[in-house]
C-alpha cells in the first residue's frame, strides 16, 4: 500500500494556513465547476485555488482555522431514503460481504421512536468527528488522529487492530475489517485487520468538494445534510447553528462533536 | 526457621514429559487457530463490529490480572516480613511472570495485525492507558525478574526486600492500569466507574492465589516432595479472605450502580434479564465461584482436605473467568444508550442486545495462553531452583508444632 492521503496530511498539520473566509458561499454556487478547477489547481498554483475555494493544495498544511462539520436536519430526512448511505458505500468502495454483523458501515440510518409520544425520526449516523475524540485518546499507537481541521481519521499504517477505539467510541462509528478486501477504490486506504470510519470524505474535502453523502442528499432534493466550516461565521452551517436550535448526540459527554442534529 | 533448601526438580520422569507434551500440543493448536483467524480475518470468529473483544480477551485479561495476584505470596514474605511465606516467594515470582506472558501472548495474537507488534512497541500515544499498560507489563517482567534474581542469588539476598517492595508497588499500578482500560470507557454504561480499578486489584488477589495454590499442590504432588498443612492452610485462608473481598466489592459496585438511575438499565440486564450474562453472574460467579468455595475453605468438614482445597481453587478460577466474561462481553452486549427516551433501530444493531457466541478458534487461543503460562512454570522449576525440597510443617514454621489439642486434632484429620 502506498503512502496514504490522510497520513500525508497528518505529517503536515500546523505547517501553514489556508485563507478561506468568505469563500464558502462562493463555493456552493459553483460546486459543479469545482471538480475541474481543483483538479487543475492541485497540479498548479495554490493561489488560484484559494481564490476560488477552500481547497487545499497537496503541499499546504491543514489549517486549524477551519473546523469542518455537518448539520443534519432530520425533518428533511426522507423516510426510507438511504441515498447518503449508498453514496458513501460507492464513494469509498464499501461493498460488504452480506454479513451485516461484520461488514463495515461508515454511515447508517438510525430510526428513532419516542417512547412517550410515538413520534418517529430517521437520521444518518456516522463518525461525529469529535473535538475531544475518545478514540484518539485511547489509541495506543496514535493511529487514530485528529487533523487540525477537525477531521478524525485512522492511519492505516499504524493501526494494529486492537479495537480499543471501537470500545471507546460512544456512537458505534467504527468498523473493524474482518476479512480480505478486493476491488478497493484508489486513494481510500483500507485493509484487513484494521479499523476504519467515516473520513468526512477527506479526499474530496481536500479538493474543495463536499462529502459524497451531502452531495447525494442534495441531489435527491432533501438537502438534509449541510457540510461546512463551523469556524467561518459566514458559512451556511455556522449561520444556521447560530440562529436555529441544534443538538449534539450524547452532548453530556462533552466531546463537542462536529456533527450536529436538528429535529430529534 | 530451619534452612530452606531449594532444588530444581528432576524432570526426567515420563509423567513430566507427558505434561510438557500436553501443554505443547495445546499451544500448537492455539497457534494453528491464530493462523486460521488471521488468515481468514476475524469474521470466522464470534466477534463482530458490535462485540469487538471476545473470548481471547476474557482469557488474556484474566491471566494478566491473575499474574499480578500470583505475586502476592512473595510480597507478603518480603514486604510484610511474614517468614512463613518466604520459601514460596521464588515460585510466586515465576508464576507471576508466566501468567503475564501467557496473557500478553493471547492479547497480541488476537490483534487485527499481530505482525505490527513492532509498531506498538515503537509508537506510543502517551494519552492512551493501553500504551501505558504496554510499559507496565514490560516493567513488571523486568522487576519481577530482578526480584527473582535477588532472592535466588545468595549474595543478592540483602536487596530482595527493596526490590520486593518495588515489585509490590508496580503490580498494584499494573492492575490499576488493567482495570482502567475499562474504567476509562465513558461511553459504556457498564464500565464507566472508578471502582473498576480497585475491583480489579481484589480480583487479582483472588484469582492469582487460586492459581498459585493449584500450581504449588500440583508440583509437590508430582515430584513427591512433602507439602505440609501449615503452608496450605495459610494459603487457603488467604484465598478465602480474597474471595470474600471480591464478593464485597462486587456488591458495592452493583449497589452504587443501582443508586444511579442512568445505570438501572444495565443493572437490570446483568442481574435480572440478561440471559446468559445473568446466569453467569448469579450461577457461576457468585454461587459456584464465590459462595461455594468460601464454604468449602472454612467448613470444618472440608477445610483441611487437599482435595476440597483443590476443588475450591478450580471453582474460584471458573467464577473468575465468568466474571471476566460478564465484564468484557456482557458490557459490550448491552446496547449503547445514544438517544435516551427513544427506541432505536438500525442496520448496525443499534438498540439491541448484541449477540455473541464464542468460536472454537477463539477458545483454543485463550486456552493456549493458559498452556503458555503453565509450560513456562513446568520448565522453570526444572532449570532453576524455584521449589524448596520440602515444605513440611516443621521446616516452614517450627512453631506450628501441634501444641494445643485443637491443632493436634486438625493435624490428625489432615
Ligand atoms: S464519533 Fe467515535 S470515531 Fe468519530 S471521533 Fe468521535 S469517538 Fe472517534
Ligand atoms: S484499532 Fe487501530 S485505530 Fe483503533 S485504537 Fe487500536 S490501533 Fe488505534
Amino acid at each position: 500500500m502506498s503512502q496514504t492521503d490522510d497520513h500525508t496530511n497528518n505529517d503536515q498539520v500546523d505547517n501553514g494556513h489556508v485563507n478561506n473566509d468568505h469563500v464558502n458561499n462562493y463555493r456552493r454556487k459553483f460546486l459543479g465547476q469545482l471538480a475541474a478547477v481543483t483538479a487543475t489547481g492541485a497540479l498548479g498554483s495554490g493561489l488560484v485555488l484559494n481564490n476560488f475555494a477552500q481547497a487545499r493544495p497537496a503541499d499546504e498544511a491543514v489549517s486549524s482555522n477551519v473546523r469542518y462539520g455537518l448539520l443534519i436536519d432530520t425533518s428533511k430526512c426522507g423516510n426510507g431514503c438511504d441515498a447518503c448511505v449508498k453514496a458513501c458505500n460507492d464513494e469509498n468502495g464499501l461493498q460488504g460481504f452480506d454479513r451485516p454483523e461484520t461488514d463495515a458501515q461508515w454511515i447508517r440510518t438510525v430510526k428513532l421512536r419516542d417512547k412517550s409520544t410515538n413520534r418517529t425520526v430517521s437520521l444518518p449516523m456516522m463518525c461525529q468527528h469529535c473535538e475531544f475524540p475518545p478514540c484518539v485518546d485511547v489509541c495506543p499507537t496514535g493511529a487514530s488522529f485528529k487533523r487540525a481541521d477537525g477531521i478524525v481519521l485512522v492511519d492505516k499504517h499504524l493501526c494494529i487492530g486492537c479495537r480499543y477505539c471501537m470500545m471507546a467510541c460512544p456512537y458505534k462509528a467504527r468498523s473493524f475489517i474482518h476479512e480480505e478486501l478486493t476491488g478497493q477504490v484508489q486513494g481510500i486506504p483500507r485493509g484487513k485487520g484494521t479499523v476504519e470510519s467515516c473520513t468526512l470524505c477527506v479526499h474530496r474535502v481536500d479538493k474543495g468538494e463536499t462529502p459524497a453523502c451531502v452531495e447525494a442528499c442534495a441531489k435527491d432534493g432533501h438537502k438534509a445534510l449541510i457540510f461546512g466550516d463551523l469556524k467561518d461565521a459566514s458559512s451556511e452551517i455556522a449561520l444556521r447553528i447560530s440562529k436555529e436550535a441544534s443538538m449534539q448526540v450524547r452532548g453530556d459527554l462533552k466531546l463537542n462533536p462536529g456533527v450536529r442534529y436538528q429535529g430529534i | 526457621m530451619a534452612k530452606i533448601h531449594y532444588r530444581e526438580i528432576e524432570g526426567n520422569s515420563i509423567n513430566y514429559y507427558i505434561l510438557l507434551g500436553f501443554f505443547a500440543v495445546i499451544i500448537a493448536i492455539a497457534l494453528a487457530a491464530t493462523y486460521y483467524m488471521e488468515h481468514n480475518g476475524h469474521h470466522v470468529t464470534g466477534m463482530t463490529n458490535q462485540i469487538v473483544w471476545g473470548v481471547p480477551h476474557v482469557f488474556a485479561v484474566f491471566l494478566i490480572v491473575a499474574a499480578s495476584g500470583a505475586l502476592n505470596v512473595a510480597s507478603i514474605a518480603s514486604v510484610f516480613g511474614k517468614t512463613a511465606y518466604k520459601p514460596l516467594a521464588p515460585l510466586s515470582g515465576l508464576v507471576a511472570i508466566a501468567l503475564l506472558m501467557g496473557g500478553l501472548s493471547v492479547l497480541v495474537l488476537d490483534l487485527g495485525r499481530p505482525d505490527r507488534l513492532i509498531v506498538a512497541m515503537t509508537n506510543y500515544n502517551f494519552k492512551s492507558i493501553f500504551a501505558w499498560n504496554i510499559f507496565l507489563y514490560n516493567g513488571f517482567l523486568v522487576i519481577v525478574g530482578v526480584y527473582l534474581w535477588m532472592m535466588m542469588e545468595h549474595r543478592m539476598n540483602k536487596y530482595s526486600k527493596a526490590v520486593g517492595f518495588a515489585a509490590f508497588t508496580w503490580r498494584l499500578i499494573l492492575t490499576t492500569g488493567t482495570g482502567s482500560i475499562f474504567g476509562f470507557l465513558v461511553a459504556r454504561q457498564s464500565y464507566d466507574a472508578a471502582i473498576m480499578a480497585p475491583m480489579f486489584i481484589l480480583m487479582s488477589f483472588s484469582f492469582g492465589m487460586a492459581i498459585f495454590i493449584l500450581i504449588l499442590m500440583g508440583s509437590y504432588a508430582g515430584t513427591g516432595r512433602p507439602l505440609g498443612t501449615a503452608v496450605l492452610s495459610r494459603l487457603k485462608n488467604l484465598l478465602g479472605v480474597f474471595v470474600a473481598a471480591v464478593l464485597l466489592i462486587v456488591a458495592i459496585f452493583h449497589l452504587t450502580n443501582l443508586y444511579a438511575t442512568e445505570h438501572h438499565g444495565f443493572e437490570q440486564f446483568i442481574l435480572l434479564n440478561g440471559g446468559i450474562y445473568t446466569f453467569l453472574f448469579w450461577g457461576v460467579q457468585i454461587l459456584l465461584g464465590s459462595l461455594i468455595p468460601l464454604f468449602l475453605l472454612y467448613s470444618p468438614a472440608t477445610r483441611e482436605s487437599a482435595l476440597w482445597i483443590t476443588i475450591s481453587c478450580v471453582l474460584v478460577i471458573t467464577g473468575g473467568l465468568a466474571q471476566m466474561y460478564g465484564i468484557i462481553i456482557g458490557g459490550q452486549a448491552f446496547p449503547l444508550n445514544m438517544f435516551p427516551g427513544f427506541e432505536v433501530s438500525s442496520s448496525f444493531f443499534d438498540g439491541v442486545v448484541n449477540h455473541y457466541s464464542p468460536s472454537m478458534p477463539e477458545i483454543a487461543l485463550g486456552v493456549g495462553g493458559v498452556a503458555i503460562a503453565l509450560i513456562m512454570v513446568t520448565i522453570g522449576i526444572k532449570v532453576l531452583r524455584f521449589l524448596p525440597l520440602s515444605l513440611d510443617d516443621a521446616i516452614v514454621d517450627p512453631h506450628y508444632k501441634p501444641a494445643t489439642e485443637e491443632t493436634a486434632e486438625s493435624e490428625a484429620t489432615a
